[in-house]
């Protein structure tokens, strides 16, 4: 179906960013924009989605230039999935960020900065033309260079150092694959790509350009030997950011690498056996990592890295199956990862530290949000029936069916470790008794004004009511991952939706 | 030598360059808008447009200071970016109106005297017009207001 819809939610985030650059450090005015702005934007990405499911495509030939040469925009399921998940984080630290950031970032255009970042991600989500997927990608990447660097505390400087280092390193090959593609194809529109490269003779050339955007989809989502710019650069940033970097800013290169490495390349035997092996690296050097830090943030930094790792392999397996497993654990994923930072930034008011070893007693004095916090916690792991369980037993069971023991093993201790740390966190954040005696004056959540607290808990709930659902409703969330994974596997769908939908 | 260079800066505050940037700007924006106008199919269009008008109130300040460029504008040039923000999204959004996707050109069918024939592209670039002049007046204003 072509329809205009398609653009709603992006050009709603736009307007947000526009008004919002009116109302120039004016700070109350520019949290109430951008709540409002968020919620439309999450109605319209929920209905979206709704349209996507009945329709199973919804196409768009921008400036009505017919498709290999406009721009075409599409949405399939995954890319629905993606933009509904885009919906959910962003209303939910959008409102977070109203009561977790202090006023001086707010007051140097925060929210207009977090407005174009979620604009670029849906966008990335639903373009069918590669260079402008390109064009997204640095969208998202300036509006996160901006975010990571406002504040200017030097530890912050540091890692936005690394961060913008390495993401540039990935933007210039990711553009320099695109050319050689051109190259070789003549188009840059998605669905032509995926005709035209099927009559190309030099399949050598094919999968080192596939290969080139291996590196380039691997450093933007934080892969073995390539991973190291995350954990050194995201426990610096605020919660709030961290939040959607973490939830959303990995997940993007991991969504490029599924669409790319579906609908454009078919891997060859190598590449899936690189991609295996890269996935056991990275879910290993992951896990590794996470086992003796104290800082609570540079943990869940590691386990970002570890649980791409999952994602990896399921592109590695190559199977209808485990397409349905991965995307199923992208869904988990995006919102508890989001939701653990957002943790982590109550317990910072609450505490003053994100040092495990310096923490304490929190079950003692705050018994209902820990038991919220728990829930989370337990989600990460997949505790049955929460919704972490569900996609690693689907993954397991595929990587046992096709024999590939070495990444079944690998797939086991990574969830242990994640287990082990997880609840040595539990015990050390909420359990044990605080080695420093407490006073009043560290707490910065009791005293914050009502509207304040609600505004930080409120998110908070919503993401763990989401992810109970994702945990007990995993029929209809497994049902539409599987949707997913077949318009996946069956590309000429998408190709088909894509060349004929001329008006 | 470095002494000589020191003494541009005053130097530079002649009489000479006033007169001629009070000539010069009225000028240089009419180019502007030449090279905006003639951007749909030659060489040109909005950023380039946008640059040479920003030239011009920098030279504007360069021969008075910036306080006076920044009173020439009713408004802070911030408030440009916007502007031209919306501008463009609007030339986007005009042909929901006639149901067509997103950013299809419409061409008004009487041309308009001196422009000649007109759609809904010159919006679009108008719009990149201001944002640039916004985005540079205002990257340079901030700066100059710090040194």
């Amino acid at each position: 179906m072509t329809t205009n819809f398609i653009l709603a939610p992006i050009i709603v985030h736009f307007i947000t960013a526009i008004i919002l650059l009116c109302f120039w450090k004016k700070v109350l005015a520019q949290k109430i924009i951008s709540v409002i702005g968020n919620s439309i934007a999450f109605i319209l990405c929920v209905k979206l989605f709704e349209l996507t499911l009945t329709n199973d495509y919804l196409v768009l030939q921008t400036g009505n230039w017919k498709a290999p040469f406009g721009i075409t925009f599409i949405s399939d399921t995954l890319s629905a999935i993606m933009v509904l998940l885009t919906g959910i984080v962003s209303l939910a630290v959008g409102i977070y960020s109203t009561s977790a950031l202090n006023v001086s970032r707010i007051r140097f255009g925060y929210f207009f900065t977090f407005h174009l970042l979620i604009m670029g991600l849906l966008g990335a989500f639903l373009t069918g033309d590669i260079f402008n997927l390109y064009v997204w990608f640095e969208v998202v990447i300036i509006s996160s260079f901006i975010l990571m660097t406002v504040g200017g505390k030097k530890m912050q400087m540091e890692g936005a150092i690394k961060y913008v280092t390495m993401n540039i390193l990935a933007s210039s090959i990711f553009l320099t694959a695109i050319g050689i593609l051109y190259g070789i194809t003549g188009s840059l529109n998605i669905a032509d790509i995926a005709l035209k490269i099927q009559e190309v003779e030099n399949k050598g050339l094919v999968t080192v350009t596939s290969l080139l955007f291996f590196v380039g989809f691997g450093i933007k989502s934080a892969i073995f030997p390539l991973y190291f710019w995350l954990p050194s650069s995201y426990h610096t940033t605020p919660s709030a950011i961290a939040a959607i970097f973490g939830g959303l800013l990995t997940k993007m290169g991991v969504y490029a690498m599924i669409r790319v490495f579906t609908i454009i390349f078919v891997p060859d035997n190598f590449t899936t056996i690189l991609f295996i092996v890269i996935a056991v690296l990275t879910m290993l050097t992951g896990a590794l990592g996470t086992l003796n830090k104290k800082n609570i943030r540079r943990i869940l930094s590691y386990l970002i890295v570890c649980h791409i790792g999952y994602l990896i392999a399921g592109v590695g397996l190559y199977t209808e199956l485990a397409f349905t497993a991965i995307i199923f654990y992208l869904i988990h994923d995006v919102i508890v990862k989001s939701n653990m930072f957002m943790i982590t930034g109550v317990i910072v008011k609450i505490r003053e530290s994100v040092d495990m070893t310096r923490l304490g007693s929190l079950l003692k004095d705050y018994p209902k949000f820990s038991m919220l916090a728990a829930l989370v916690f337990l989600s990460l792991v997949g505790i049955p029936p929460l919704s972490g369980f569900w996609p690693k037993i689907l993954l397991l069971k595929e990587s046992f069916v096709q024999g590939n023991y070495v990444l079944l093993l690998t797939l086991i201790l990574a969830s242990f470790v994640t287990l082990f740390v997880i609840i040595r966190m539990w015990i050390e954040i909420f359990w044990k008794e605080s080695p420093k005696p407490l006073t009043e004056e560290m707490d910065h959540f009791a005293p914050m004004p009502k509207s304040g607290k609600f505004a930080l808990i409120a998110p908070i709930v919503f993401l763990t009511v989401v992810s109970l659902f994702i945990g007990f409703g995993a029929n209809s969330i497994f049902k539409i991952s599987e949707k997913a994974a077949y318009e996946l596997k069956h590309k000429e769908i998408y190709i088909d939706a894509v060349m004929k939908t001329n008006t | 030598m470095k002494k000589r260079e020191n003494n541009i800066r005053p130097k530079l505050d002649t009489i000479i360059l006033k007169t001629a940037t009070n000539y010069l700007l009225p000028l240089l924006i009419m180019f502007s808008l030449f090279v905006l106008i003639r951007g749909h199919y030659l060489s040109g269009g909005g950023f380039v447009g946008g640059l040479i008008a920003s030239i011009a109130f920098v030279l504007h300040s360069f021969a008075y200071n910036t306080k006076r460029t920044i009173s020439l504008f009713r408004f802070r040039p911030l408030y440009l970016i916007p502007m031209g923000l919306s501008l463009s999204l609007f030339s986007g959004l005009l042909p929901f109106l006639i149901s067509k996707p997103f950013m299809t050109s419409i061409w008004f069918l009487d041309s308009v005297a001196v422009i000649g024939a007109f759609g809904s592209a010159l919006l679009f670039d108008l719009g990149v017009y201001l944002v640039v002049i916004g985005v540079v007046l205002t990257i340079i204003f901030t700066i100059s207001e710090n040194v």
